[in-house]
């Protein structure tokens, strides 16, 4: 690691002092400062908007700023372009993994850097190069294979490797965590150990509090722009933190979680008898009632959303039958579905959920649109009210309906998802991981929204990987492990600690 | 959106406007229309006359790209139509059938291509190549049936809708304005339009949220197929011959850029139709301006392309900002 | 590891069956004497496709190719009834459809403008200026002409290697080189791969654009002087609809239009198909060019089709 890697602990790595930033109509980061030590994991917590990842393009050069400084152990540095901040070593593993799957693994890690002899690359010092960095993080796979051909954990660690130079004094891991199960995420908090024991200043961007407590040793938390305050994270309790991010009482958040369950009874309205698809699902049998919830709780890969799709006909059965009020379904697409009253909210709202340069008025209307055919099309003055009614009734902030809905934020694109299926008057609705990656606050709105369809008699199907969400809003939860549906419980049976059980194999 | 809409025009309008102005002062009289034997003429006449057929194609076209997609096979469709209309009048079919039957094989060309890109996914610009590449060869063959020694033809009622006139006005530019209509209707009165341009922006997202894009991306390279078979009529009427080698060279060409010059983005999500056929008479006027300024006409292709590229330099706000700053940096 | 070679071996079986299948049919057509014509036949389309193969690995297109070719040629015969050298008028050339590719490139990269409509700019561009150059065919007169079309490498069984497959053969080499042995080879697979990984993992976006249409510019320039020398002339509208079979070689020879997926030695395949194809129909005299277009349709979707099935065999998941 060199002579920089034997720095006393305590000393700061970088600091940033009044940084500001300001786009067109938004005031980003307001003098903020933020100091990184040298062999810390720094938590870096706020809202969706908080200034998270303007501050991180900043530190990586990739956005200029308006005004403040920089020091890089204790010496002012001008960064102005990404190549000055790896130049530093300030080394950068954004959330979506940033590396190249048609190339192989050798070629990823060492683009751009390939050792050369008389001009042309040679290959086998290359493999060698890489066999070396994927080593410093214990991985031994075959570097010859195409990168796309390894899971996302592995792509994601693939990545890491890459950043990590001899030189890297600063790790920004943003939102690494974000597509890995618990043995994955585990397996990246180790590393992370071992790599601030070398003496790296690790900035950890994240929305899993859980996550925060297990491996962070500081935490900094921005709001609208403003670093509201960084403390050491055993002196920092969880509800203090929180009500750091959203600012406000967080008695008024569980208030909100804490909804009676209601009474489940009657006919089924979508029921599954032995649904599956080979390699995709294990047949499952599953009922929807009216004014019921039912929550799909597992880890990632468990089949959650196969599960979701399969109900929606987005995923064709190869077995079993789909019954919509007691009449079995003859034929499997989301436009059938549509029309039975069953809607989908997907998880991954940018690739699945929403067209970002369509309008929000528009992407409202394609739902009710795709039910009623392209003939019968729904006359402007009625899609403006009804855009009108929506954005008032789930309190969607966008400054007008034609707006184009990638600008918005996510909570606010997740919103215009639910908005979309709920101006096509569904009676079942299937949400896959409603909550993802929105802030807190929006968070508690859509779990209350949530409790306030399921008592207006909706159906719902939750798809979730946070238990405790699962748990407010359930009235019945399916547990799903390796793409089986393992256990269904109901009332006092659902428990963390019971899902967990279940999960768990138990 | 007033507003917005007003932006995206102005470019080309602007385009538009410049190469009257200079025609203008170039030919005196240039805009001038009078009435000979019974019908409009003039120079302005004359380039809406001849941009019917591009524009047409660019109709189509826009819809294409609407959907994210590109046709780069209506060069040869309309080589296969007008082969067709050879070969059915040598056969003796009435007239009006054969009408029916040139749309008809432009529908049956777009289904083939809404085949490859609908249901085998394969990607437009690759799907559309292998009926362009093939395409006119299926015209040669077609002239074969019937010896193809001597393709030419004469038909009252093709002729009548390709060159002949209602009182004072060319019918192509009456059937053109009622097929604008009814597309414009088709894409903008109907959800269509916002299928498509959902599909377009995002196809799997359009497709969770119940619009079957398999279906709708079919229709596209269809209607497609339909507006390029209009065109392929007018231009085979006009020269009452099937020329499969040569007619309709370059078309794909010109209504991409007609789509292009009118604010139409090739990665998708939006049809702006009016704007199409604004792009389709900045083309035309280009190419009669050159005509008449003297210059051979093979000019014609090097000004285009400057043009556009002129055009296209505008529309990029990384150029516009380039030229600004020079042009700041030079008075201070 | 060897999916990646599956594309090139479907594309070397389909040649050689197509081969044998002549070879069955006809007499003499199984010979080093064909392969050494279509070789010699082809080899300015595939010079040019070479190039091509770069633009289309980096998700880019090209569609100046054809007036390329037209407008080198016709240049290089204006040049040589001035008198110069067909070196001398090459080398000038050249270093002209470098400078063009540089700035097609330039124009994609720094305007944000789709390399398809650029390029498209492009083809009109050259081909107007042909015919400012000259309305008619051209003759191409200096000696060197003769030099050029006498040398060759005899092979065995009666054929040979004309001095336009040679120099395609190098230049061939050369991009191979190019493509597996330098950084700005592995850029482009990167690029075409995923451009904003490519961005973010520091690969220099502009100057390797500005390159890789500057190669394509010099190939296909290349092209026209090795298409002018072996007609030994001129004529403006030269190579008109080249750039649809150069795309057409690199497809068929496995490299994917979306970019990131393919290699060079594939287009010296799929350039040859294309001619073995011509020949075939040319073999059986009852059959006429409206065959060729119609085959070579045919074959691209075929290709195509069977490509599809392949690449969703690669399993290249993207990551959420």
């Amino acid at each position: 690691m060199g002579e920089t890697g034997v720095t006393d602990s305590s000393t700061l790595r970088i600091e940033m002092r009044g940084v500001s930033k300001t786009f067109p109509g938004v005031r980003a980061l307001e003098k903020v400062d933020l100091q990184l030590k040298a062999g810390e994991v720094h938590a870096l917590l706020g809202e969706n908007g908080a200034g998270k990842s303007t501050l991180i393009k900043i530190m990586t050069g990739a956005l200029p700023r308006d005004e403040g400084e920089i020091r890089l152990d204790g010496h002012p540095v001008e960064i102005n372009t990404t190549a000055d901040a790896q130049a530093l070593g300030i080394s950068t593993v954004y959330q979506e993994v940033n590396l190249v799957p048609t190339l192989t693994v050798t070629k990823n890690l060492t683009l751009e850097r390939q050792p050369r002899r008389f001009g042309l690359i040679s290959w086998g010092r290359a493999r060698a190069l890489a066999k070396q960095r994927l080593k410093r993080l214990n991985l031994e796979i075959d570097t010859e294979r195409l990168l796309g051909s390894y899971p996302v954990a592995i792509q994601q660690l693939v990545a890491i490797a890459r950043a990590l130079e001899d030189d890297t004094r600063v790790l920004v891991l943003d939102e690494p965590t974000a597509s890995l199960d618990a043995n994955e995420t585990e397996l990246l908090f180790k590393i992370m150990r071992d790599l601030k024991s070398l003496g790296i200043a690790i900035v950890f961007i994240t929305h899993f509090i859980d996550q925060v407590y297990q491996v962070a040793d500081r935490i900094s938390v921005l709001r609208n722009g403003r670093m509201v305050g960084t403390a050491p994270a055993a002196e920092l309790p969880r509800l203090e933190l929180i009500s750091m991010m959203i600012g406000r009482e967080l008695a008024a958040v569980e208030a909100r979680l804490a909804t009676s369950k209601s009474e489940a009874g009657g006919e089924p309205v979508l029921a599954a008898v032995g649904l599956g698809r080979r390699r995709t699902m294990t047949p499952f049998d599953i009922a929807l009632r009216a004014g019921e919830v039912v929550g799909l709780a597992g880890l990632l890969g468990s089949g959650r959303t196969e599960t979701a799709k399969l109900l929606f006909g987005a995923i064709r059965p190869d077995s079993g039958q789909l019954k919509v009020d007691g009449k079995a379904v003859k034929r499997f697409s989301p436009g059938h579905s549509l029309r039975y009253g069953i809607l989908f909210c997907p998880e991954d709202r940018k690739a699945e959920g929403l067209v970002g340069e369509l309008t929000v008025r528009e992407n409202i209307m394609l739902g009710l649109q795709a039910k009623r055919g392209w003939m019968r099309r729904v006359w402007k003055d009625e899609q403006k009210r009804l855009t009108q009614e929506m954005i008032e009734a789930l309190a969607i902030a966008t400054p007008d309906a034609e707006k184009p809905v990638g600008q918005l934020s996510g909570g606010n694109q997740q919103k215009v998802v639910l908005a979309r299926s709920l101006v096509a008057k569904p009676k079942v609705l299937l949400l896959d991981e409603p909550t993802r990656g929105i802030d807190v606050g929006a968070h508690a709105e859509v779990v209350a929204l949530i409790r306030r369809l399921c008592a207006e008699g909706l159906a719902l199907l939750v798809a979730s990987s946070e238990l405790d969400e699962l748990v407010a809003v359930s009235d019945r939860v399916a547990v799903l492990r390796d793409r089986r549906k393992v256990e269904e419980m109901s009332g006092a049976d659902i428990t963390r600690e019971n899902i967990i059980h279940t999960i768990a194999g138990g | 959106m007033r507003a917005l809409t007003g932006h995206r025009a102005t470019w080309p309008l602007l385009a538009l406007v410049v190469i009257l102005i200079v025609d203008g002062i170039i030919a005196p009289g240039f805009f001038a229309i009078r009435i000979v034997e019974g019908r409009l003429f003039g120079t302005p006449i004359d380039i809406l006359y001849r941009a019917m057929p591009i524009a047409l194609i660019a109709l189509g076209m826009a819809v294409v790209i609407g959907s994210k997609g590109i046709d780069l096979s209506v060069g040869s469709i309309v080589a296969v139509v007008g082969a067709t209309i050879a070969w059915r009048i040598k056969a003796g079919d009435p007239h009006f059938v054969i009408l029916l039957t040139a749309l008809a094989v432009g529908i049956l060309c777009g289904m083939w291509n809404g085949f490859l890109v609908a249901v085998l996914n394969i990607q437009p610009i690759i799907a559309t190549l292998i009926l362009m590449v093939s395409g006119r060869g299926i015209g040669l063959m077609i002239n074969l049936i019937y010896g193809g020694t001597d393709p030419s033809f004469e038909s009252p009622l093709l002729q009548g809708l390709s060159v002949g006139s209602i009182g004072y006005v060319p019918t192509r530019l009456i059937l053109f304005a009622g097929l604008f209509v009814a597309l414009w209707l088709l894409i903008r009165r109907t959800a269509l339009g916002l299928f498509i341009e959902s599909v377009g922006g995002n196809a799997a997202a359009a497709n969770l949220a119940g619009i079957n894009a398999r279906l709708i991306t079919f229709s596209v390279y269809v209607i497609s197929g339909l507006c390029t078979a209009w065109a392929g009529i007018i231009l085979t009427a006009d020269v009452h011959t099937s020329d499969p080698v040569s007619v309709a060279l370059f078309s794909e060409l010109d209504a991409i850029l007609a789509v292009v010059i009118g604010g139409g983005s090739l990665a998708g999500g939006r049809i702006y139709l009016g704007m199409t056929l604004l792009g389709a008479l900045v083309i035309q006027t280009l190419a009669t301006s050159i005509l008449m300024s003297g210059l051979p006409p093979e000019y014609n292709l090097l000004v285009k392309a400057v043009v556009v590229l002129f055009v296209l330099l505008l529309q990029s706000n990384n150029a516009r900002d380039a030229v600004f700053t020079l042009f700041r940096r030079r008075k201070g | 590891m060897k999916e990646r070679y599956l594309p090139l071996a479907a594309t070397v079986t389909v040649f050689v069956a197509l081969f044998v299948t002549g070879g069955i049919f006809y007499k003499h057509f199984f010979s080093t004497l064909v392969l050494g014509h279509i070789l010699a036949d082809n080899a300015f389309i595939i010079i040019a496709a070479i190039g091509t193969t770069f633009v289309i690995l980096s998700g880019g297109i090209d569609l100046s190719i054809g007036s390329m070719i037209g407008f080198v040629g016709v240049t290089m015969a204006h040049l040589d009834s001035l008198g110069w050298h067909p070196l001398a008028s090459a080398v000038v050339l050249l270093a002209f459809g470098v400078l063009f590719g540089a700035c097609q490139g330039f124009i994609i990269d720094f305007c944000g403008i789709q390399a398809f409509i650029v390029t498209l700019a492009g083809l009109f561009m050259l081909r107007g200026a042909c015919f400012m150059v000259s309305l008619d065919s051209v003759p191409i007169r200096h000696p060197f002409v003769g030099v050029f079309a006498d040398v060759s490498i005899p092979l065995p069984d009666g054929g040979f290697l004309a001095s336009s497959a040679i120099v395609m053969l190098v230049v061939l080499v050369i991009a191979i080189v190019i493509a597996h042995f330098t950084r700005f080879g592995t850029n482009v697979y990167a690029i075409g791969g995923d451009r904003t990984s490519a961005i973010l993992m520091g690969v220099p976006i502009r100057r390797t654009t500005v390159m890789i249409y500057a190669l394509g510019g010099f190939y296909s320039a290349l092209g026209g002087v090795i298409y002018a020398l072996y007609t030994s002339s001129g004529y403006p509208l030269a190579g008109t609809g080249n750039e649809l079979n150069a795309i057409a070689a690199v497809v068929l020879g496995g490299t994917l239009l979306t970019g990131g997926v393919g290699m060079v030695a594939g287009t010296l395949f799929g350039g040859m198909i294309l001619g073995l194809i011509a020949t075939l129909i040319i073999f059986n005299g009852s059959l006429n060019g409206a065959w060729i277009m119609i085959a070579s349709g045919v074959l691209l979707f075929l290709f195509i089709v069977v490509q599809r099935s392949l690449v969703g065999s690669f399993n290249i998941r993207r990551s959420a």
